[in-house]
């Protein structure tokens, strides 16, 4: 498909919405489209929004957008959620609670399942991004459900992270505090009119401390939230905007930038050879052979790889 | 078109039951589709808005208010003035025969009863959408 590169910079919605799905579904098509838009644009503000399912990450983002958009900001919505294993299908439902934001012309909500990427989901989210921010979007939300590597991280190339829980997400909260406790820059107790969230407040905040190991001057602050009131959410909006002049002053930006473009460089690198050499060796006959033939020990799986290994590119040699 | 297909499942105007609209949902995204859901009682710009950013290849309108007659065409000729209309459009719910062709002459191709069985539903799609 021909994207007019032209439609993307000025925002025509129909052409950014087709870029994206090329981006997703199309790898190398989207690569001449991204170069055009790379070396032109610059990357949005990323806020990543993550936590246990059911703690009101969609309600919550679609009050933080309708806050930055009545402040004149263009702002745009990627909602992830898993694809099924064993059909490969998804449902997408961030929508449902995003409903008064969704016609409003300054706001771009989109869905997109984790697919079974081999390598994660990450380049085809940072392509997205970019996608977006060469057509005017200044401010990206990425919300993804908290509970594998995979959303960790998508999380890592946020700018400011936000981790959201509820009263009632105790266990949820012990299962991945190693992960996503170090990634937040700031927690959200939403639903903070439950009768236990007192109790809660205590462990995040216990938590909190012990998370960051890191020397940073940034006081990870919690915040409490009743999302469906809009509770709380003048004062979150405050720590999310301090956090990014947090970013700027003190030169973490740069540093920030650097690794999600080393990661972003070392995702498009195995993705690279995973299309260029693994794929087409996982079509051809002789890999199913290599299988029985390591099964029946007629040679060890390592040897075998490191064998494919020195295979790989070797007709480009030649040429 | 893509290996994933992308459908769009919607609920326009006002009525408040959505239990078949979550059992195609579910049934759709069971046969590797991806399922966008938006909900109950969306208005017909926020399902076209929601059509194209979501650059879907499938719209499923599910209504039982009666008022298909009058929300269809003004999703079609939405859809239509955006430039969105390169996505097939089915709908279910309670659609009265005598409705069909009408509704049929919109360009809304596939109408599916209560009871239909998925697989019609997921096969109609394969076939319009040119897929195996």
């Amino acid at each position: 498909m021909q994207i007019d590169v032209d439609k993307i910079f000025a925002g025509d919605e129909r052409t950014v919405a087709q870029a994206i799905s090329l981006v997703e579904n199309s790898r190398e098509d989207a690569f001449e489209l991204l170069r055009k838009l790379y070396l032109k644009t610059d990357l949005a503000y990323l806020l990543g929004v993550t936590g246990p399912p059911g703690g009101g990450k969609s309600t919550l983002v679609e009050k933080i957008v309708a806050r930055w958009v009545e402040n004149g900001e263009k702002v745009a919505v990627i909602a992830i959620d898993p694809s099924s294993e064993f059909s490969g299908g998804a449902l997408l439902g961030d929508r449902i609670r995003m409903g008064s934001i969704a016609t409003h012309p300054d706001v771009f909500i989109r869905s997109m399942a984790t697919r079974g990427y081999l390598g994660g989901l990450n380049p085809a989210i940072f392509d997205t991004v970019l996608v977006l921010s060469a057509a005017g979007y200044q401010r990206i939300v990425i919300e993804t459900v908290g509970v594998g590597q995979n959303e960790i991280d998508i999380v890592s190339l946020a700018d400011t992270t936000l981790v959201v829980t509820v009263p009632e997400a105790g266990d949820e909260i012990q299962s991945f505090k190693a992960g996503l406790m170090e990634a937040g820059d700031l927690f959200v107790l939403n639903k903070s009119d439950h009768a236990t969230a007192h109790r809660m407040e205590l462990i995040l905040k216990q938590m909190i401390d012990l998370a960051r190991s890191d020397n940073s001057d940034w006081k990870i602050p919690l915040v409490k939230t009743v999302a469906t009131e809009e509770e709380g959410l003048d004062e979150l909006i405050k720590h999310i905007t301090a956090h990014k002049q947090f970013l700027h002053d003190s030169n973490l930006e740069v540093s920030n930038k650097k690794k999600v473009m080393k990661n972003h460089l070392i995702h498009l690198l195995e993705e690279g050879l995973r299309n260029k050499y693994i794929e087409p060796l996982l079509k051809e006959s002789s890999f199913h052979a290599s299988i029985d033939a390591v099964i029946n020990r007629e040679v060890d799986p390592y040897t075998k790889v490191s064998e494919w290994l020195n295979d790989f590119g070797k007709e480009d040699f030649d040429r | 078109m893509s290996e994933n297909i992308k459908v769009l499942i919607a609920k326009p105007g006002l009525d408040g039951h959505d239990r078949g609209a979550k059992v195609i949902a579910r049934g759709l995204k069971e046969a590797g589709m991806e399922v966008v859901y938006t909900g109950l009682r969306q208005t017909t710009e926020q399902i076209v808005r929601a059509a194209i950013q979501e650059d879907v290849d499938v719209i499923g309108l599910s209504i039982l208010s009666g008022a298909h007659s009058h929300l269809f065409p003004e999703i079609m000729k939405k859809l239509n003035d955006s430039g969105k209309d390169d996505v097939l459009v089915i709908a279910g719910g309670i659609i009265p025969d005598e409705d069909h062709d009408e509704l049929k002459k919109l360009g809304i191709n596939g109408i599916f009863k209560p009871g239909t069985p998925i697989n019609e539903i997921v096969e109609f799609i394969h076939q319009e959408l040119d897929v195996a």
